[in-house]
């Protein structure tokens, strides 16, 4: 099986990308993650052409198990495996029928049963994916845990800021805003810092985690000081369904000291562009005009990448599976460690 | 009004003055010369042919010049309690007692946790011409305790620092993400020290004497359970925290050791606790019913002996004015808190006449020492420095009466003591808002 880039898939793919799980970027080898990005650069082509189907992931299951709303993640995960010619299975638990780690056991030992090859899992709780993916004996990727990680994203950012720049060493990087219950935020610093970005938060103190700074990153308590020689920013949203009024008083207050407006842009360098995650607040983080703004803003581009990216993960994952796992899960087989 | 007294000339010098002025550390026979609003010089050599042939000339007679006092701890009244005292009320007592510069506190209805209150207690003190005041934000919205206030914004709009005031602020994590929050853009937190569920119900100091009146009692634990938990927090979140108001040895010792652990921490305290100790109630005299409330003579002396030391960073009036109605009442239900404005400088010079401290120590709790913990441009005699100044006699002695105050209340905890020290004139921005011999009372 030959890739459109003519290389030879299994093997090459298992020497540069050989994990089970993708659950988040921490430890991941500088090669791990520009073979996923150079994987998902071939699917952008093929996204754009009127036939978008491919027969990788043919006779594959994925579930893409959500205990948390989404739209986009999901969304973009489900293109990908349909994509990828898959089938992808939809199933939205909300947090209410989950509430103890028991539960979510039993719910992962209940879906094992049904063979699935690969599932994409968000879930509130920090550790809640690696909880599950020590349950089944399928691939799992992490589509955001709790405050924890959401690699996929942060892969997908980074593709696009290579795209944009060419390269991702060197470059200054601030990331802005509620960096404390962002799992964005936390894979971005594990990934760009390992690709060579220097990168700088920018938050209030009751938005930063503590000592944040043993994370290999500096932070800043205002825009002023925090965007000037930035070649990037990414900010974040606001995530105020995580938080209770005492992490800041007001969004105008927010927007008037946090908030990305084309004044504050200037701080950057010339040629700065923005990234948001999404779903946007206008006007708490960012101003409408600046999001809207195509020669600046990245953010719909970040989008596209996201499928180009889920891709590339599925298929690597997928390939992996054939070598490292049995054909057949025996439930009764019992796994390490328990 | 007579007070105000538009200076002909623009510019005056203030000759034959005794010099104060702790920033320097200055302390000398000497003169200043006034330019409009600003100090042009000052020093020994402004005497006799020194001085400008052009330039207006008062002759101070030899009384001491210093800073005009700066008083970071007063409750004004307005808006919302009109009643007990006014913005004009206020300065006219601020500017009697030789304070210049006021911190107001946000207890005001509204509360002083918007913008346009902050702007509307600026502009109003700014059309009175008399002492400048500066308002504190509300750390919570409302005063709840719940939710920060817009502390960036309130800052911007004026607001000198951060308080709740009157309350205290219990919740812990609260109060934590309120140190962060306001460390964010290096502002000041100041905490009034009292853990509600302690003094819930409570009327006095607990005591002997709270067991005789058959009054209930507020233990002294009340307070420096907060201060030492509002230090641990502040270890973990950094940034400055003020306390208000100490009146108890232990949290005088937990303020020491915090400085010496190297945190930034400052404090104040008010007269009544270092001039009164809770005997000052005798007979269920409500006008001696404060918060904190007075405690022993013990804590009396640990806080002056934390003033000698250092580690209590200066003296505010804790000026607090409530109406008859509220204070002659039963003690348990009478309002809390005395006025200040007027006595402060003869209180804190008692400090000076039984040889506890220099005059110009005494001078420096006032003026210098509160301005920086404010950040406030006043406090200092210097060159491009606001005139803000007070012609004083440390020495004249004087029978405070609580029906000669200014101040629109008339609760002063120290009513017919005997007291020193008489401000003979009071100057804002080079203009004399108080003179001894045209005040009517």
């Amino acid at each position: 099986m030959k890739n459109p880039a003519g290389i030879n898939t299994r093997s090459d793919m298992l020497t540069s990308f050989s994990r089970q799980h993708l659950l988040g970027i921490e430890g991941l080898s500088p090669n791990e993650i520009a073979f996923l990005l150079n994987r998902a650069e071939t699917y952008i082509n093929q996204n754009r052409q009127i036939n978008k189907k491919k027969s990788t992931l043919r006779g594959r299951t994925i579930f893409n198990l959500f205990f948390e709303n989404s739209t986009r993640t999901r969304t973009s995960f489900e293109l990908a495996g349909k994509r990828l010619g898959g089938d992808v299975i939809n199933m939205s638990l909300l947090q209410s029928s989950i509430k103890k780690g028991e539960t979510l056991i039993d719910t992962a030992m209940t879906l094992n049963a049904m063979h699935p090859d690969i599932l994409i899992v968000r879930h509130p709780a920090s550790g809640g994916v690696k909880l599950l993916s020590e349950k089944v004996n399928c691939a799992v990727i992490n589509a955001g845990d709790g405050s924890h990680e959401h690699p996929t994203q942060a892969l997908l950012d980074a593709l696009t800021i290579r795209r944009r720049v060419g390269h991702i060493m060197g470059l200054n990087i601030a990331i802005c805003g509620d960096i404390l219950h962002s799992r964005v935020a936390r894979s971005n610093i594990y990934l760009l810092s390992t690709m060579g970005a220097r990168i700088r938060l920018i938050a209030p103190k009751t938005l930063l985690p503590t000592n944040v700074e043993t994370l290999g990153v500096e932070s800043f308590n205002n825009m002023k000081s925090g965007l000037k020689d930035c070649d990037v920013i990414m900010m974040l949203r606001l995530q105020r369904e995580r938080m209770h009024a005492s992490y800041f008083p007001s969004s105008r207050e927010y927007f008037h000291f946090f908030g990305l407006n084309y004044k504050k842009l200037e701080l950057a360098k010339k040629n700065a562009f923005i990234m948001h995650p999404g779903p946007m607040n206008r006007g708490v983080e960012i101003a409408p005009e600046v999001a809207d703004d195509v020669s600046r803003s990245v953010i719909r581009e970040q989008v596209e990448m996201g499928v180009a990216v889920r891709m590339a993960v599925l298929e690597t994952l997928a390939i992996n599976l054939d070598t490292s796992q049995p054909e057949f899960f025996d439930e009764k087989t019992p796994k390490p460690n328990q | 009004m007579k007070k105000h007294q538009n200076q002909i000339n623009d510019l005056v010098a203030y000759k034959n003055a005794l010099l104060i002025d702790p920033a320097t550390k200055l302390n000398i026979a000497g003169g200043i010369l006034v330019e409009n609003t600003k100090i042009v010089d000052v020093g020994s050599h402004l005497s006799g042919t020194n001085i400008p042939s052009h330039a207006d000339i008062v002759d101070c007679f030899g009384a001491y010049l210093a800073p005009g006092l700066v008083d970071i701890r007063a409750h004004l009244g307005e808006p919302g309690e009109e009643h007990k005292e006014t913005l004009d009320s206020a300065s006219q007592a601020a500017v009697a007692g030789g304070i210049t510069s006021l911190v107001c506190l946000p207890n005001t209805n509204p509360v002083i946790d918007d913008m346009s209150v902050v702007d509307f207690v600026a502009r109003r003190a700014r059309k009175l011409g008399l002492a400048k005041v500066y308002p504190y934000g509300a750390v919570t919205k409302s005063l709840s305790g719940k939710e920060i206030a817009e502390l960036g914004l309130l800052a911007k709009a004026g607001a000198v620092a951060f308080t709740d005031g009157f309350e205290s602020i219990s919740n812990a994590h609260l109060m934590m993400q309120a140190l962060l929050y306001a460390d964010t853009f290096d502002l000041l937190i100041c905490q009034h020290p009292q853990e509600p569920a302690l003094v819930s119900g409570g009327d006095m100091n607990a005591g002997d004497t709270a067991s005789r009146l058959g009054l209930a009692g507020i233990p002294k634990q009340a307070e420096v359970i907060i201060v030492e938990r509002d230090i641990r927090l502040l270890e973990s979140t950094g940034g400055r925290i003020h306390f208000s108001n100490l009146s108890t040895l232990e949290s005088v010792d937990a303020v020491r050791q915090a400085k010496n652990r190297g945190l930034q921490v400052t404090c104040d305290t008010a007269p009544p606790y270092f001039a009164l100790n809770q005997l000052a109630i005798g007979d269920y005299r409500t006008y001696a019913k404060l918060s904190p409330p007075l405690r022993d003579e013990t804590d009396r002396q640990a806080i002056v002996e934390g003033l000698i030391d250092g580690t209590i960073d200066c003296i505010a009036s804790d000026h607090r004015p409530q109406d008859e109605e509220s204070k002659r009442l039963p003690f348990s239900q009478a309002a809390v808190g005395g006025v200040g404005l007027e006595t402060l400088l003869p209180i804190s010079l008692e400090l000076f006449h039984n040889a506890h401290l220099e005059l110009i120590d005494v001078i420096n709790l006032l003026t210098y020492s509160p301005a920086s913990i404010m950040n406030l441009p006043a406090g200092r005699l210097e060159k491009g420095m606001p005139a803000d100044f007070v012609l004083f006699d440390p020495l004249q002695g004087w029978k405070i009466n609580d029906q000669n105050l200014c101040s629109k209340s008339k609760n002063t905890p120290f009513d017919g003591r005997p007291v020193q020290g008489v401000v003979l004139r009071t100057v804002v921005d080079g203009r004399a808002v108080f003179n001894i011999e045209t005040n009517n009372n």
